[in-house]
């Protein structure tokens, strides 16, 4: 069988033209508005609830439409967007270092390696001030300075300080402010919210998407939610390599189900490997934390000049380091974008110099900053991810460098959406990490908070409106609807299928087995042999998985074994996506980098005049060969060169 | 390394539930507690018996979902940690270990060891917010804010909402819930304008719920993971008695 099959008709992004300030602001002037009145017969449903999804149910109610939002979390404050430390970026300019909208846009173009759009991308440059206005009316508490006025740091992949803070719980606060934003709406009525719910299925009438099945995840029932259009803010699919720094239930059902009902998959090999996490301890461990990148800012990364020293890190003297970043890219030196950091580690461990026990990590040193700004300073900066640090592994950093290895942190590729945020399914948005749009193949450090809020409060809100326009005459959304009837029907006898497996073999245990795979062969660098391998193992362990699978007790009550089996299941099928589009890809980009393209020092060759597109696929069947639709990328405004950051 | 567990079982909201026994063997010390956990819910799903049910998702301390009454106390020995940031290299070896759900007349059982936390959801919806719609806001530098305050408000806006503070007072009140989000709020200018609303919206709301009055003992603060302070209730009551004033 082919691997996949190439459709020759180009994809349509439908982004405007004309000089790329004016492309929004001339957008939102042309687009349809729906009336106050007709808001309100509207119902919009939203799938998850973090800082994307929290913040359009939130703008999305404040407008007058009835929206129902959905989380898997018990209260939607708890989704993953919590966990994001480091910051978030706006083109404010406020410490007068030359940023500008323009800027920003530049380089998150360059920082995915001119694998994104250049009208999302300036948009999402262009309302990013809007969102710290935002946010500060809500009351989330940004770092300040002693005149009271907002301060910024920098972080990795540019050279302006363009960074809002709050200490290392940046995504926590704004999610907070956004949580708070969607339980005012919930209080008026405005917003109906289901906690723990899960959507298992998009339901498609005539063509358009119309509602959801979702599981009552504490009894077990399975429910049927109508509305005029569908939101999916569920997140990216990290997980697919089990450890990963997600959270543990971060899952791509919601965005799988609907690729299976017709939504295209963008770029779903792109994935990104984040530097500075904590290294792997055991074969216990069941998931990975991260260390904000913003301490990139002042520990320096190091390994030892002589492979296997065995002496303590603080025994080993300055000339007998390798300050491997510092020395191959002096320009932007510890502060070289993800994909680039993460490579050198994996080279140097590779090459025999890492350390630790596992001999799979770098050293993350800051002695040089304690000498520098005093111990007092660095715990102001850093104190809490120093006690994370020192909670995980028993050490103390302030007294010995950090271990860090990379880990997988997020997935840039996801759902295609053209500019309005709407899929390939009429009626379908899809917002934040589980869309494909603005990072191209490499996300930089503090845009993904960015992005969600862009999103959910500035852009989704403009747009949906345009679609909901010709829905102004529509009645409810009956329920009833013999599409809802096989929606259910088809989710229902999938859970049966899991429960009557009765096998021996727990859902971790394949879990982690797909996971390693990928790792090994879709992880920092791939190349073919790897990838068709995987491919094989993929489906070894998928029969293993349907033949072996254990799943106790019932589907009507509280299982988080057969919630996770459902999970794993669809991470099957999307690891074999990622593996063909990885395969299909003769190129080394951003994250994805392909051992055969190469430069000479072993950075990564672009290959522009046959990979300027992003990969779309199309469903066609379990274990069928999906279909390739190319969007073409023109960039106008930031021509590709090779990405330097010596 | 190998423990005893004595662990509550509860099939549902209406069973009446029980310990039982459960002995973990081979434990590296460098595990969490939750992956210890992990081990003993892979082996009784091996054996085809039902795993014990409990929460968790981020495992980094910060989404609040964790939440294990160990050995007495809500998340365990260590101090500013959530269950998920607990170590077995904080157990002794051979150490009996019992674990229990929260327990609060409005945190309800669910099963086992997960609780129904949704009423600090409906605390938050009864005032815990600024009324700001999208694309009202002014710049964000406009309104400068003393970095102190700055300062104190994020200290109390780091409540991760995991319930600890309840679990921990013998009245299962929430005052220190109620008081982080009243305080980081009450702190900012943008706060301020809907304050005295907030403060006693939220505190009806608390009662009805059926959390409890504070005891003032401060065994909230000595529990929450995230220090919050008890210097918060004290604003919540200044606050509240503002409010009380100004009817």
């Amino acid at each position: 069988m082919k691997l996949f099959s190439i459709s020759d008709k180009k994809l349509d992004g439908k982004c405007p033209t004309g000089p790329i300030e004016k492309r929004w602001t001339q957008h939102k002037a042309s687009i349809r508005l729906v009336s106050p009145a007709n808001k309100r017969r509207l119902d919009v449903i939203v799938v998850g609830t973090g800082l994307a999804g929290a913040s359009a149910a939130a703008a999305l109610a404040e407008l007058g439409y009835n929206v129902k939002v959905f989380c898997y979390q018990d209260s939607p404050r708890r989704a993953h967007s919590i966990a994001a430390q480091g910051g978030i970026n706006a083109a404010k300019n406020y410490m007068n270092d030359g940023d500008s909208v323009f800027r920003l846009f530049y380089d998150t173009v360059k920082g995915g390696d001119y694998r994104a759009r250049e009208s999302n991308v300036y948009r999402l440059a262009e309302v990013s001030a809007n969102i710290i206005d935002q946010c500060v009316a809500q009351g989330v508490p940004f770092a300040r300075e002693y005149g009271g006025y907002l301060d910024n740091r920098s972080f990795g992949g540019v050279q302006v300080s363009r960074t809002f803070y709050a200490k290392g719980q940046t995504g926590q606060q704004l999610l907070l402010g956004a949580y708070q934003a969607l339980m005012r709406q919930v209080g008026r009525g405005q917003a109906k919210l289901y906690s723990s719910h899960e959507m298992l299925d998009l339901v498609v009438i005539d063509g358009k998407a119309r509602g959801i099945i979702a599981r009552n995840l504490i009894t077990g029932e399975l429910e049927r939610h109508g509305a005029h259009a569908v939101v999916l803010c569920t997140g990216g699919y990290g997980n697919v390599f089990f450890l990963s720094t997600n959270a543990k239930n971060c899952n791509v059902t919601a965005a799988w189900r609907a690729h299976r009902r017709g939504a295209f998959f963008g770029n779903p090999c792109f994935t990104q490997i984040h530097p500075t996490c904590i290294p792997v301890s055991g074969d216990y461990q069941s998931k990975l934390t991260l260390m904000s990148e913003s301490l990139r800012n002042d520990g320096r990364i190091w390994v030892p000049k002589r492979k296997d020293d065995p002496r303590k890190p603080t025994e080993i003297p300055e000339d007998e380091r390798d300050y491997y970043l510092e020395r191959r890219y002096p320009a932007f030196g510890n502060l070289v974008p993800r994909d680039v950091a993460s490579r050198a580690a994996k080279e140097r461990c590779d090459a025999g110099y890492g350390v630790g026990p596992s001999k799979m990590a770098v050293y993350l040193d800051f002695s040089d900053a304690i000498k520098r700004m005093g111990r007092a300073a660095v715990e102001a900066k850093y104190g809490n991810l120093f006690e994370i640090y020192q909670l995980i592994t028993d050490e103390n950093p302030y007294e010995t460098p950090m271990r860090i290895y990379p880990a997988v942190h997020y997935t840039m590729g996801g759902l295609w959406v053209d500019y309005n945020l709407m899929s390939t399914i009429p009626g379908l948005y899809v917002c934040g990490e589980a869309n494909f749009s603005d990072h191209g193949a490499n996300r930089l450090g503090a845009s993904a908070l960015m992005q969600g809020l862009a999103d959910g409060y500035f852009v989704l809100p403009y747009t949906i409106g345009d679609y909901l326009a010709d829905d102004i005459r529509a009645p409810k959304i009956d329920t009833r609807h013999e599409a809802f009837e096989e929606a259910e029907k088809s989710v229902l006898e999938r859970i049966e299928k899991l429960l009557s497996v009765r096998g021996k073999t727990p859902v971790d245990v394949l879990h982690r087995k797909l996971g390693l795979t990928m790792w090994d062969y879709c992880g920092m660098s791939r190349n073919a042999e790897g990838l068709e391998k995987a491919l094989k193992i993929i489906d070894e362990l998928e029969n293993e998985f349907w033949k072996d699978v254990a799943v106790p007790g019932t589907d009507k009550e509280w299982n988080k074994e057969l919630e996770k089996a459902g999970r794993v299941a669809d991470f099957f099928e999307l690891a074999r996506l990622m593996c063909i589009d990885a395969l299909h890809r003769e190129e080394s980009c951003g994250g994805h980098f392909r051992e055969e393209y190469q430069t000479e020092d072993g950075e990564a060759l672009r290959r522009d005049d046959l990979f300027s597109y992003v990969a779309a696929w199309e469903y066609t069947g379990h274990r069928q060969s999906p279909v390739l639709h190319k969007e073409d990328l023109i960039f106008e405004y930031c021509k590709p060169t090779t990405r330097s950051y010596k | 390394m190998k423990v005893y567990l004595k662990v509550w079982r509860q099939r549902h909201a209406r069973d009446a539930g029980r310990f039982v026994d459960y002995t973990v063997d081979g434990i590296n010390p460098d595990m969490s507690f939750l992956e210890m956990l992990d081990v003993l819910n892979n082996r009784l799903i091996s054996q085809g018996e039902d795993p014990i049910a409990f929460d968790h998702d981020c495992r980094e301390g910060i989404c609040g979902t964790c939440g294990l009454y160990i050995n007495g106390r809500p998340h365990g020995p260590v101090a500013r940690a959530t269950t998920c940031q607990v170590h077995m290299r904080h157990f002794k070896d051979g150490e009996t270990i019992v674990i229990e759900p929260w327990r609060a007349d409005a945190f309800p059982v669910i099963k086992d060891l997960v609780v129904d936390r949704s009423a600090f959801d409906r605390i938050i919806q009864a005032g815990g917010f600024v009324s700001v719609n999208t694309g009202q806001a002014p710049d964000g530098n406009a309104i400068p804010i003393p970095k102190e305050d700055a300062s104190k408000a994020f200290d109390a806006a780091t409540c991760i909402g995991c319930g600890a503070c309840v679990a921990a007072c013998k009245n299962a009140s929430a005052m220190l819930f109620v008081a982080a989000k009243v305080a980081h709020l009450a702190r900012l200018p943008q706060g301020r304008i809907e304050a005295r609303e907030r403060v006693l919206n939220m505190l009806t709301q608390m009662e009805e719920e059926g959390f409890g009055g504070c005891t003032n003992t401060g065994a909230c603060e000595a529990e929450c993971p995230k220090a919050i302070s008890l210097e918060n209730i004290a604003l919540l009551n200044r606050e509240f008695i503002k409010a009380k004033c100004a009817l």
